[in-house]
């Protein structure tokens, strides 16, 4: 992946991670599903998608990203 | 429901537990002192050598203080279970990034120049002794409430626990006297091998007490229909009506959008700046290490605070009475749970507070000793000299802290978030100082004394908490940004600031 492209990619996938953490758009909502609440099984999604997207960015843009070289 | 009474018998299972457990703790360090050299970097970073697992779980369990373990089930029992999503936005996410941007950079530097310290690696950089005593100085001073907060947690356990038998200073003390045995005799690497056994600890007793209790009660959706019956507003999200204030010029209070906001984004930053944290950055063996931790941390804090914190307001719907002064989680278990298993969990969460403190007094001490003593007071000390002058300021350190604690100035929260914030203070001035080669003294000592001259004002003073709803934590911060950034842009460098430090030269193997 062409540096700037990637260093790009990777921001904009860390700044949604930041910006959806907490699920804004279940603002006031008190549902309740499988004894849980609703907000709560987004916060339980979230954390995994979080750790699958950043185990992506060790295996990719983790050194280009901080212009490390290698070898 | 009426809380049980106490039998006269419980009072000693309770306390041969966590006696039992502590002395556990100390054999593991003291285990850990027969491999420990007395050389300093070994002391202090455990010879750059720590693997995934133990990295990974001496961070976590260094997080698992009592602001966390006893401060966040306290705030879900009285206000509802939001404090779940502040700590995953802040610890699962944003601290993970900043383990990138400042750990992995910092890592990188580090393993170059040799670095041990925040205020060595930037007093290096910058040219300046003053810059780094500065920085250990502020590293030093927001140490300080935070060992309190340990003290202070310590206490309030037994308190609930014991029903209020022992009392407590008797908790505090008891944490006081074995943090110090623990850090003087064992340095880094006992308290990272104690801290991968209190992770897997409290991970482990955190879900059997969730699982205790549920079974008690008849299931998850049992125990949150009861909290649905007695305080419905604690499921829905936020704090209530006009709580969702990101677009108006007020607001701010308890689970409003701007206080969750401000909350994680000045813990995450002041969490990074942690003296033991930012050390922890220094220590990993490779940067597989670093990677694996990195890409590991939202699972591991989800999977301890959501059962904590769900515990805490679950005790709310319970009818669970706290008795004066103690933490609901004790209080909790007591009720739903055998005496031996409640002393269990509160023995681990005990241990965990210990392992933050030993590690921030650690920490500390390597800051008093290696920026501010060696380089100000006596640059000729003997290593044998610097390690009884560590020894002294950690001793010297717990029992002032412990002093403080007894007076019980706020909430486990309050306490916290005021260190929190005197930590974050740093963050900004020193990401730009790691990225940016045209950072200069100036702006960074403008920035650090800027920022933390107006947070404390903030702190000592009636001033306002918030303004436009907002912490005043995050204008300290973008103050520091703005003084950093822009001092540095109207003045030069001094000739002997090495500007292209932290850029060139990296290399990850």
């Amino acid at each position: 992946m062409h540096r700037k492209s990637g260093t790009f990619l990777w921001t904009f996938a860390f700044v949604v991670l930041v910006v959806l953490a907490i699920p804004w758009f279940l603002w006031g909502d008190s549902r309740v599903v499988a004894g849980l609440p609703l907000w709560l099984w987004w916060h339980i999604g979230w954390m995994g998608l979080a750790t699958a997207v950043f185990y992506a960015f060790t295996q990719s843009g983790w050194d280009e990203m901080m212009g490390v070289t290698r070898g | 429901m009426a809380s049980l009474p106490l039998q006269s018998g419980d009072l000693g299972v309770q306390m041969g537990v966590i006696a039992a457990y502590l002395v556990v703790a100390l054999a593991v360090g003291l285990l850990a002192y027969r491999v420990t050299s007395r050389e300093a970097e070994d002391y202090y970073l455990a010879s750059r050598s720590m693997g995934t697992v133990v990295l990974l779980f001496t961070t976590f369990a260094t997080l698992l203080s009592a602001f966390t373990f006893f401060g966040g089930p306290d705030l879900a029992f009285n206000a509802g279970p939001e404090w779940i999503l502040v700590m995953g936005l802040m610890d699962g996410i944003l601290f993970a990034i900043l383990w990138y941007v400042v750990g992995y950079k910092q890592w990188l530097v580090g393993r170059t120049q040799g670095y041990v310290t925040l205020g060595e690696m930037l007093g290096d950089r910058f040219g300046s002794t003053g810059l780094r005593a500065l920085v250990a100085g502020i590293s030093l001073f927001w140490l300080f409430p935070y060992v309190m907060l340990q003290q202070m947690g310590a206490g309030e356990a037994l308190v609930g626990l014991t029903d209020g038998v022992v009392p407590y200073w008797a908790g505090a003390a008891l944490i006081t006297v074995f943090m110090i045995i623990y850090v003087v005799l064992a340095g880094l690497r006992g308290v990272a091998w104690t801290d991968t056994i209190q992770g897997l600890f409290m991970l482990t007793v955190t879900w059997a007490a969730v699982a205790w209790v549920l079974v008690a009660v008849g299931g998850p959706s049992a125990a949150t229909s009861a909290l649905a019956e007695t305080n419905p507003d604690f499921l829905a999200l936020g704090g209530g009506a006009g709580s969702f204030d990101l677009f108006t010029l007020s607001g701010g209070g308890l689970y409003s959008a701007k206080w969750m906001v401000s909350s994680a984004i000045t813990i995450a930053f002041g969490v990074a700046m942690f003296p033991q944290i930012n050390q922890r950055f220094f220590v990993a063996k490779s940067d597989r290490v670093l990677k694996r931790s990195f890409a590991l941390w939202p699972v591991l804090v989800l999977l301890l605070f959501v059962p904590a914190f769900m515990l805490g307001s679950w005790a709310r719907g319970l009818g669970v009475t706290v008795p004066e002064g103690g933490n609901v989680v004790p209080a909790l278990l007591n009720e739903y749970t055998p005496v031996w298993f409640a002393a269990l969990v509160i023995a681990g969460a005990m241990a965990a507070m210990m392992s933050s403190s030993d590690s921030m007094l650690l920490s500390g001490s390597s800051y008093l000793t290696r920026d501010i003593y060696r380089p100000l007071v006596d640059p000729d000390a003997s290593s044998q000299r610097e390690g009884w002058v560590a020894r002294a300021g950690v001793v010297a350190f717990a029992v002032i802290a412990f002093v403080a604690s007894l007076f019980r100035p706020g909430s486990l929260v309050q306490v916290g978030d005021t260190a929190f914030g005197g930590y974050a203070q740093l963050a900004l001035p020193v990401i730009v100082a790691l990225y940016w080669t045209r950072t200069n003294r100036n702006g960074m000592i403008a920035g650090l004394v800027g920022s933390q001259a107006f947070y404390l004002a903030h702190v000592f003073s009636p001033l306002p908490a918030t303004y436009f709803g907002w912490d005043f934590a995050l204008y300290g911060m973008l103050l520091g940004l703005v003084l950093t950034v822009g001092v540095s842009a109207v003045t030069s460098p001094t000739a002997d600031e090495k500007t292209t430090r932290f850029t060139e030269g990296l290399r990850a193997d």
